[in-house]
Parts: C-alpha cells; structure tokens; sequence
C-alpha cells in the first residue's frame, strides 16, 4: 500500500519534472500522464482570490522559490499555489493588495528587462532568476517565500502538499508507526551490538 | 480499560466540594486525588474537549495558528522587557488551551530535581539583586510522589549515575535509541562525559491499559493518538470521571475567584460555551492554570477585601516569573539520522547539572539529543546560516539534508528575578471583556551566561561525534516561553511567598494552588515531573485537611 502510494508520487513527481521516463513501464506512464493532465485542468481552475493572470505570475515564482529538481516534486507540483489562493481568502486576506501589487512590479520588472515580454511567467528560469535577485529583500518576496514554503510543507488539507508531494521532496515520511532502527547510526550499532 | 461509572454531571449552583482550574498536569492529578478520597470536584477547562480520533498532524494550525494554544486573537496580551520599556501586544506565554493543558501536548521529558535544587540558594549564598532562596520542601519529602507520578503516570527510563536517590526503579525500560542519542552518546564518550537514557512519559511497553509508542513522531505539541504519551489527560482525567464524581467541564472560562466577607472563597465565575457568566460553588478553590493565568486570575480577582488582588499580601503574585533557557547546537551528519521518527529525544547529558561556582555565574542544565524542527519549520531556518534561501540550490539542500540533520539542545535555569513577572495590563481587554495579562521578562546576566556555557559544550559534543556541519541557535534574550514558572511561589513566610507546603495560599484558607506558579526555583529546564509529584503531594495533604475538617 505504501510502496504504491510512493512509487505513485514518484511518478507523478517525475511527469510534472518531465523526467526518468526511460524507467517506467506502459501502465506507468499513463498513469503519470494522465496525472499531467489532471494538474493542467487544475491548474486553469478558477481560483478564489487570484485572477488568471495574477495566479500565473505567482505559479511560476512558487516554481523558483523551491524548484522541482532531481527528479523530486517542487512547490508548483505541491500545488503551493493553491494554499495561497485559499489562504489569501481567509486568514491571510489583508495580504491581497501585497500580492497584486507583488504580481504588478515583477511584470514591470520583466517587461523593463526584455522588451515585449507579457510578464514574468513568460521569461525563462534564469531571467526570472534575475528579477528575483533583486527583490529577494522585499517583503512581498519574503511573504510570498514563507507562504510558498507553507504550501508545500503543510498537511494537504490546507490546500497545498498535494499527495503529500512536498513531504517526499524532503524525504520526511509521514507514517502512523515506525519501527526501530529508525536511521543509519542506531542500525549501525544494533548490528555491532548483534552477534 | 477503566470501568468507568457515568461522569458526574453537576450544576453551577449546586455546592461541590472543590472546583479545579485547569485540566493540565496538575489539575488531571489532583481531580483524581481527590475524587478518588471521596470529595465531589468540578474541572473547569477553558479549551474545547478533543478525542483521539480529533487529534492531527497539522504542523501549520498546532505551531501557526495556534489551534491547541492561547489564542492571540481572543486573548491577546503585552510584552516588555524590562519595567521602563513599552509593553507591546505579543505571544509571550505560550500554553495548552484544551483538556489536558500544555501537559496533552507536552514532548514527554521527565526529569526530577535532585535534592540540590531544594537548597541551593543556602548552600551557595544566593544571587546578589534576585528571589533565590530555598524550598520550604526538601528532595526527600518529595521523592515519595516522584515515584508516585512516574508509577501512575507511567514513565521508562534506566537511572544515571548522578541521578538523586530513588525509592522505586522506573516501572518502564528506556525507548529504543535513535540515531540522535547513539551520536550523543558517541561525541559525550569520547569527551569523558556520561550520557544516559532520557526518562520519558511515554510508554516503552504496554502499561496500565496504555499501548506502547509506535514512534509516529509527532510529540512536542502534538498529543498522542494511541494514548502512549503518559499525560493526565490520558491517565489521571479517566480515573477521575471513573469514581461518578467529577465533572470536567470544557469550553468554561474562568473571570474571577469569588469570595465573602469573612474572606473565604466561595466559588468561581465562568464564561460557558455561550460566553453567559456562570458561578459554580463550591467549599473550596484549587488553582491549576499555569504559572502565567494563575497569577493573572488573582489579581483579577481583586475585592475590597483584597484590593491587590486575591491571595497577594505579600505582594509577590505574579512576580519571579521563570522561563528556563533553551538553546542548542544543529549538526548535520554523513548519513540519515531520520530524526522525524520516534520520540524527541533518547540521549542526555548531565554532567553539567550542577552549578559550579568555579564557571563564575550561578545555573546549570542538561544537554539532549533531538529532532527540533518538522518540515515547515525546517524549510523556514533548518538549513546552515548562508544556505541558499530558494531556487535549485535551496531545493537540493531540503532534499538532501532534512534526513540528515539533528539538534542537540540545552536546557538551563532562569533565576527568579522580581521584576520578571506577569501582571495585569492596564488598558487591554479580552474577547470576555476581562482584564488581560502584561509579562515582563529579561532574562538574568548568569542565566545567559550558563546558556551560552551549555552551548559551547554541546558544540563540542555534537563535533566530537562526527558533526560534517554545525552551527548553534544565537544566545540572544528570551521574549516568549512555554515554561511558565514561580509566578506563585511556595514558602514558610507569608510576607514572602504566596503559598504554604500544603499549597495552601497564606491569605485565603480554602484557597489552593499547584501548577508551574508554585515552583521556588526554575529547574533545569523540565519541570513537568516536579509539577505532576507537587500534585500528587498536594492532592493527598489537601484531601487529608478537608478530612480532618480544617478547610
């Protein structure tokens, strides 16, 4: 049960990166594209507070603060988006104006930077990367990060860590029972200690 | 399990015996004590009253929105340094607002004080400027109800070699190590140290009814959902119903202490569910509300009788307030320590327990060996100073070092400083309309001293054990607490103390108070057993002077 569930976010994790395909059997991959599609729909979803294009703004900052790397799920494939949208609709409402203008200033900074561009979702990771730089002090940066961080980390019923994605990104796994040896060290002495 | 009779239900107006406030550590021990002698109680709990099926995981509500805590929305409260500063709203006190109290969601420490504790003010000459003086108790008029709270609480551990002297071994083996404790042990070893098992209230086997851990990992603030954390909420609050006679009552929030002219306590008023103000009578008050509502309800409780509040002619309510210092020292390692399974921690040292006047600032402490941080927490600050903040870098540091990463903490003493207090602020008001607290707090020059003393050795143990990577928590002054102690203190004197060996105030003769208020001094930064054996001791004497007819 959990080996699937593991193998299951693996793979959904590895769709959304766009990676490791050559190890997948048939059913896996459809499987895993029929979750890539599933997030596609979820993400043009109405959200509750955002607008469209205010949610693609913070959907691709998210994807910077913790970016999918190694294979593993980052905050966008935690849905990390999601938990803003809803918490800007309830405990964090006096923060809406923070995040438009936020949304505001990082599409004047990229159309200020590269000529014609939309916005900042429309740059590349590295230009996006640049912006970023210099707003990293800022409070609507350093919101947006703890709110990011949030929504990747915290339980699924807050809205984000979808299927538990930011906890496997940290290899924090989430069981009701464990049974010792629980790490490397304490393995290491039971077997010295064992005939 | 307990056969148990129907809790008692009883109304407001009918005169119980004793009415209890709070259901934590101390309030679950001596509503079982006392209904178990026969005596009719009555638990008020401000919080709601939750099951094991109720109980989460949810690091964002328990730690970020205060879901099992005081609420700062409701009960907001102020905070300043020092007398001379602006107090400023701020979560200062941090405590359990649910049945069962801070003590439901506590991480299970239990640790004694040693005989030391008790007279250490005499025996070193005290601290020049500070209220250090001795108990009016000593270490073996206590150790009879050390060995009660660990045997009917339920705690495993295996005795050190400093450890004070006991009348009964634990009644439970240690919990298996983890790799924090073997890396503890490792590091202390080889600097010459002596580590021990950890005593903890939680169940290593199957005791009293009570499953042994499975090692979830979710103890500090979270409560425990096989009821194999040793709480008065899962053990004492059960017993307490079973006898038919006591009624724990949630969601009742406690306004004032009320009294006659003749100066006896005649009952208590309460906000219900519905926020209507309700008095339950009764022949006598026992206050279990922790060391910062405690004070702030008797001097809520002000009359024209008692214009500085209830029980407070000697003026010291509220003032000695105690935080303990909690510092540590990260450490990544080689390989996956896993530090998110099991217990908080397996491992400690105590070898620098003891003040030693030759380190030249009074306090001592212990050194653990932890998790510390779940996964928000860590994604928020566990990584080393200078770590990338976001981006690939940030990411791939999360990935690979949460598994890898422990923390080994210092737990010390805090002098009792007069004007480290809680009082009532002048102007602010809660969502009852009543009075709210103001905490004064800066910790005393030696207290930092001696945290900063603890540090440095656990950097040295955390090295000395393989550490690729270490960086301790800054010394900096504490500002906010879950440890909130002394606010009430016991004493001989009643100029100088607000309660007697019996826990019995010096003003107010059917008016009692046990919790973290009643400790004289801080201990070394895990007062939950001291707590939970004042209990139990005040319990029996305060069953044994109702008996005897002399409430």
């Amino acid at each position: 049960m959990h080996d699937l569930h593991t193998r299951r976010t693996f793979l959904r994790a590895a769709a959304a990166a766009g990676a490791a395909w050559a190890a997948a059997d048939v059913v896996e991959i459809e499987e895993a594209l029929a979750w890539a599609a599933q997030q596609t729909a979820e993400q043009r979803r109405d959200f509750s507070v955002l607008t469209a294009e205010q949610a693609k703004v913070l959907d691709a900052l998210t994807a910077r603060i913790i970016p999918a790397v190694d294979g593993r799920p980052g905050a966008r494939e935690a849905g990390a988006l999601a938990f803003i949208d809803r918490s800007l609709s309830t405990f964090n409402a006096a923060q809406k104006s923070l995040y438009a203008d936020g949304v505001t200033d990082l599409n004047r900074r990229a159309a200020a930077k590269w000529k014609g561009t939309a916005d900042f979702a429309a740059l590349t990771a590295p230009q996006q990367d640049e912006i970023i730089r210099e707003i990293e002090k800022s409070r609507f940066f350093q919101t947006a990060r703890f709110d990011t961080i949030v929504g990747t980390f915290a339980l699924p019923s807050w809205g984000g860590n979808r299927d538990y994605a930011g906890w496997h990104l940290l290899g924090f796994d989430h069981q009701p029972r464990f049974q010792a040896p629980f790490g490397f060290y304490d393995a290491e002495v039971n077997r010295r200690d064992k005939p | 399990m307990i056969q148990s009779q129907q809790a008692a239900r009883f109304q407001p107006s009918e005169t119980v015996d004793f009415v209890i406030v709070g259901s934590g550590a101390a309030g679950g021990i001596i509503a079982k004590e006392l209904s178990t002698a026969g005596f009719s109680v009555v638990v008020l709990e401000q919080g709601p009253r939750l099951t094991e099926t109720q109980f989460d995981h949810d690091e964002f509500g328990t730690f970020m929105q205060s879901k099992l805590a005081n609420s700062p929305a409701t009960q907001p409260h102020t905070f300043r340094a020092t007398p001379s500063d602006k107090a400023q709203k701020a979560q200062a006190v941090i405590y359990g607002r649910l049945v069962g109290g801070s003590n439901a969601h506590f991480t299970g420490n239990f640790w004694r004080l040693r005989p030391s504790d008790f007279n250490e003010a005499s025996r070193l000459g005290g601290v020049p400027g500070t209220g250090h003086v001795d108990w009016p108790i000593t270490y073996d008029e206590l150790e009879p109800y050390y060995t009660k709270a660990e045997w009917e609480l339920g705690v495993s551990g295996e005795p050190g070699p400093f450890d004070p002297p006991r009348s009964r071994p634990y009644p439970m083996p240690p919990l298996p190590v983890k790799s924090s404790g073997v890396l503890l042990e490792k590091g202390a070893r080889a600097l010459g140290l002596h580590p021990q098992p950890t005593p903890m209230a939680i169940n290593s086997q199957f005791y009293n009814g009570r499953p042994a851990c499975q090692h979830c990992g979710f103890c500090l603030f979270f409560m425990c959902e096989f009821r194999s954390k040793s709480t008065s909420m899962a053990t004492m609050l059960p017993l307490a119903e079973a006898t038919g006679r006591c009624e724990v009552r949630p969601g009742s929030y406690v306004a004032r202490v009320e009294t006659n002219p003749a100066g006896r306590a005649t009952g208590v008023s309460y906000f219900d569910e519905q926020k209507r103000l309700q008095l339950q009578r009764a022949k006598a008050v026992v206050l279990c509300a922790n060391g910062a509502e405690t004070p702030r309800l008797l001097l809520n409780s002000e009359s024209s009788r008692f214009p500085n509040g209830l029980a407070n002619s000697s003026g010291v309510v509220g003032k000695y307030l105690m935080f303990n210092t909690y510092y540590g020292v990260n450490a990544q390692f080689e390989h996956p320590v896993n530090e998110f399974k099991s217990v908080q921690n397996t491992r400690m040292v105590l070898d620098y327990y003891e003040t030693d006047p030759k380190r030249g600032f009074y306090g001592g402490g212990g050194i653990d060996a932890r998790f510390g941080k779940y996964p928000i927490i860590f994604a928020l600050g566990g990584l080393p100073p200078g770590s990338p903040s976001w981006g690939e870098g940030y990411a791939r540091s999360l990935a690979e070092q949460f598994s890898r990463t422990m923390f080994f903490g210092t737990h010390g003493t805090s002098l009792p400083v007069e004007a480290n207090s809680v009082a009532i602020d002048p102007s602010l008001k809660d969502a009852w309309g009543l009075p709210c607290m103001r905490v004064t707090y800066k910790d005393h020059p030696d207290d930092l001293k001696n945290a900063a003393f603890l540090s440095a050795q656990a950097l040295q143990i955390a090295q000395a054990a393989g550490a690729l990577k270490t960086w301790p928590e800054p010394i900096e002054p504490q500002s906010q607490s879950v440890h909130l102690l002394g606010t009430c203190r016991m004493g001989n004197d009643p100029k100088t103390s607000v309660i007697d060996r019996d826990h019995r105030t010096h003003d107010v003769r059917n008016l009692f108070i046990c919790d973290g208020s009643s400790l004289v001094t801080s201990s070394r930064g895990q007062p939950t057993e001291t707590i939970s054996a004042l209990a139990f001791r005040a319990g029996e004497h305060i069953a044994a002077i109702a008996k005897r007819g002399e409430i």
